[in-house]
């Protein structure tokens, strides 16, 4: 099959498992997980088979793989959609259909599928356990598999589904649909446990705050349509169009229409890939199942925000001439900075084990689009790609986690544990030894730990980038922020796997199901081996050894093929130091830790992630409830329009109760009685004369009225 | 062609005269019954007098026979609803049967 043709097809197997699982399968659970599985199967099999024919490909950001299809006629021309897969698109499918594939198997066990039912387990909660009596007769508590199984799997399914159309899409149009499709699903999974009001409130606070972004978004397309006609990412990328749209100032703050429509897509993105001032939605998401959260978090929502701000880089920088950033990447780099230093303080006092990782999520977004926005474009690429492959891990390794404490819980039956805050474990890594080395894989590859890990070299090359391009204020953020990365992350292992259990619960802690387990250990694999690909040329001793190929294909997207860096030492220097540095603190701090009072860091600003959420709910949320209840509701609705419309219906209620009463009933009532009476008398009087119920006069009379008739005619007529 | 078209049309003018009249007079229901077969022959001789003297259409004919098989299924009817009545009431006279009065 040509490469084309499995392109269109890739998206289409999970969005059938969604209708199937929908329509017919939902009744069986291991029917729904199986289609599930197969479609997320063979997707990952189309993407492979598309990803190694594009790396076969010399020049593949020349000659991509792309084809297209009239869609919406728009006066002469047409609005085209169709598919591309250029370097950039074939390592983001790449990514996306091994996490998608490996959280997929990885939900089948963290449901609790082959588990009894809950005693007491119903829609739209997390399962609560049941009871089971063994061969001796005493009862054991156990996890019990999740009521709403099938619903799952067919809503990640519609998920990948919207990824895949996102990242397969050659324009714009079908991009912002996959777009929004995940929005959508990511407000069904985040409230997957409709039950608990937490989890209905961050599904709501999720959708809201990504639909600001989309917004924006939908502008920026808007605007791109209206000044070039085309939303296809090649006919845009064009060097004429680009330079049209670089030329053309815009009034808002001088701004050329390239940069602001950058500007303006790039906010969709601050969106969707929770950048501050947008990110609050993000942590709140944890509400959701933990495969869920690995989707949102790795394979799906988030790197399509990121995607999105790489595919959109060259209209960013269509204004750049490589001195000094334009206002859009300026704003863009500071975004980005600030949102990696501000969300890696806060992840520093957080104890839900979910919640470090989301804020670590946040924080290392913000790297990339920090790269972004410095033009360090293969940086941004690389370093989306790794995250993809440690978050998911991270992300799994924590739901493994949570199962195996869930499973003491079970056992001590000590429900007031929390499952999830971190204090309460510690020692799990002789329990959960799988779990634990792929977790401290996937915690490595974020801290960037030197040479071995993949999130090393991406990160390194973010750091050589800032620094080679003199932009010193973002290389010491970044490496301000790396550090406490490093150190987040080391402070969560130490919590959580290492030292004595704090717990009776962390004591019966247990390791989970292979199903579980086997997607950790796959994607740690690439958390490790994925950075050796990107290995910087002239990086001491190693560089060369293997070429640095991922600079080589993604560098061809571009028009002009990125410069590779001079090599040197001191930011390389920089990494390994904050890098080790932040894990020997993180250690020596944690290590004797007993309890959250004894944490020095549990500073109450940070712990309550500087008062956003207090602030927004302020400045917004309340404002938004006194205008839709005081103003809209009351005052407008009920004042204004409720009182006009109450007088006019008053005024024409009187009047029609005077029409009734001065003309209805006497004149038109009265004629209307008039002629029935009369018509009744009349009845009266000829029925004895004219109804003699015998046919031969009724004969006779049809007999005369018919010459009449026929007489008149004849008469009046000819 | 000595006999012209004025002529069947008088005679069957007059039997659907005859016919009309017995309707009208006669009070047995069976005379009744006779005087509308006499009225739906009166039409059956101007219907196939007209397709002899017209264009060679067919359609004079192909209604006079249908006119028939109407007739017959119309006597048939006819006369079993006057048994009918018979066995009834006795009597097959039209002015005794005056239930449709109101």
């Amino acid at each position: 099959m040509s490469s084309e043709s499995i392109i269109w097809l890739i998206p289409l197997p999970p969005l059938l498992a969604f209708f199937l699982i929908v329509l017919f399968t939902n009744k069986s659970k291991a029917l729904s997980h199986s289609v599930a599985i197969a479609a997320a199967f063979l997707s990952w099999l189309g993407g492979m088979v598309v990803f190694f024919r594009a790396v076969g490909v010399e020049h593949f950001g020349k000659e991509v793989f792309q084809s297209s299809i009239n869609w919406i006629p728009t006066g002469d021309t047409w609005l085209k959609i169709g598919v591309l897969i250029d370097p950039l698109s074939a390592v983001t499918l790449f990514f996306v259909a091994w996490t998608v594939l490996m959280i997929f198997i990885y939900s089948v066990g963290y449901h609790n599928f082959g588990q009894p039912k809950g005693d007491h387990d119903r829609p739209g909660l997390p399962p609560h356990g049941a009871t089971i009596a063994d061969e001796h007769g005493h009862k054991h508590t156990v996890p019990s598999i999740e009521p709403m199984y099938s619903r799952f799997f067919a809503f990640i399914g519609l998920f990948a589904f919207g990824m895949y159309t996102l990242v397969v899409s050659d324009n714009l149009m079908t991009m912002f649909v996959g777009w929004e499709i995940m929005g959508l699903c990511s407000y069904l999974l985040i409230g997957f446990w409709y039950g608990k009001p937490s989890a209905r409130n961050a599904a709501i606070k999720a959708f809201m705050t990504t639909r600001i972004g989309d917004v924006f978004m939908l502008l920026g397309i808007s605007f791109l349509y209206w000044a070039t006609g085309t939303l296809s990412f090649r006919e845009i990328f064009t060097e004429h169009t680009l330079s049209v749209l670089a030329a053309n100032p815009t009034p808002i703050f001088g701004i050329s229409a390239a940069g602001l429509i950058g500007l303006l897509l790039f906010i969709g993105t601050v969106g969707k890939s929770a950048q501050w001032p947008l990110h609050v939605w993000l942590p709140d998401a944890m509400e959701g199942p933990t495969p869920v959260s690995a989707m949102i978090h790795a394979a799906t929502m988030v790197s399509a925000g990121v995607y999105a701000a790489i595919r959109m880089f060259p209209l960013i920088t269509a204004d750049f001439t490589g001195h000094g950033l334009t206002t859009t990447m300026s704003i863009i780099a500071f975004i980005g900075v600030f949102t990696a230093l501000f969300a890696a303080t806060i992840a520093v006092a957080q104890n839900d084990i979910k919640r470090v990782l989301a804020y670590s999520t946040i924080s290392q977004l913000g790297f990339m689009i920090a790269a972004l926005g410095i033009g360090a474009y293969v940086a941004a690429i690389f370093h989306l790609i790794t995250h993809a492959f440690f978050k998911a891990l991270l992300f799994l390794g924590s739901g493994s986690v949570i199962h195996g404490m869930e499973h003491g819980v079970f056992h001590t039956g000590d429900h007031s544990v929390d499952p999830q805050n971190m204090f309460n474990m510690g020692g799990l890594r002789k329990k959960m030894p799988i779990t634990f080395w792929t977790f401290l894989i996937g915690g490595f590859a974020l801290s960037g730990f030197p040479v071995l890990t993949a999130g090393f070299w991406s990160k390194d090359e973010i750091l050589a980038d800032a620094f080679a391009n003199g932009h010193m204020a973002v290389f010491i953020t970044l490496a301000v922020a790396a550090f406490l990365t490093a150190f987040y992350t080391m402070r969560q292992i130490t919590l959580t796997f290492l030292g004595k259990p704090r717990t009776s619960s962390a004591e019966h802690a247990q390791e989970t199901h292979w199903t579980m387990t086997m997607p950790l250990v796959i994607l740690s694999i690439f958390a490790i081996g994925f950075g050796w690909i990107g290995i910087p040329e002239e990086f001491p001793m190693l560089g060369g050894l293997i070429p640095n190929w991922l600079h080589e294909f993604v560098g061809g997207t571009l028009a002009e093929h990125p410069e590779v860096l001079a090599f040197n030492i001191f930011p390389l220097l920089t990494s390994l130091f904050v890098a080790l540095g932040g894990l020997l603190t993180g250690w020596l701090v944690y290590r004797n830790v007993k309890s959250a009072e004894e944490d020095r860091l549990q500073i109450k600003v940070l712990k309550n992630k500087y008062y956003f959420d207090e602030m927004y709910n302020i400045l917004f949320v309340k404002p938004a409830y006194w205008f839709s209840e005081t103003f809209a509701y009351k005052f407008l609705d009920q004042t204004i329009i409720d009182g006009f419309l109450n007088r006019v219906g008053g005024f024409a209620a009187g009047i029609g109760h005077s029409f009734r009463h001065y003309f209805d009933a006497p004149v038109v009532n009265g004629f209307g009685d008039l002629v029935g009476e009369s018509a009744k008398r009349i009845g009266k009087f000829m029925a004895p004369i004219i109804q003699r119920g015998r046919i031969q006069y009724y004969m006779l009379a049809s007999l005369v009225v018919a010459i009449i008739v026929a007489v008149l005619y004849y008469f009046l007529l000819v | 062609m000595s006999i012209p078209l004025s002529w069947y049309m008088i005679l069957s003018a007059a039997l659907f005269s005859i016919g009309l009249f017995g309707v009208l007079a006669r009070k047995n229901a069976v005379a009744i019954l006779l005087g509308i077969e006499l009225m739906l022959n009166a039409v059956n001789i101007n219907l196939v007098a007209f397709w002899r003297y017209g264009t060679g259409s067919i359609a004079g004919q192909v209604f006079a026979i249908i006119v028939f098989a109407v007739a017959a299924a119309e006597v048939a009817v006819g006369l079993a609803l006057i048994i009918s009545v018979y066995r009834r009431r006795s009597t097959v006279i039209a002015d005794d049967l005056d239930l449709l009065k109101w």
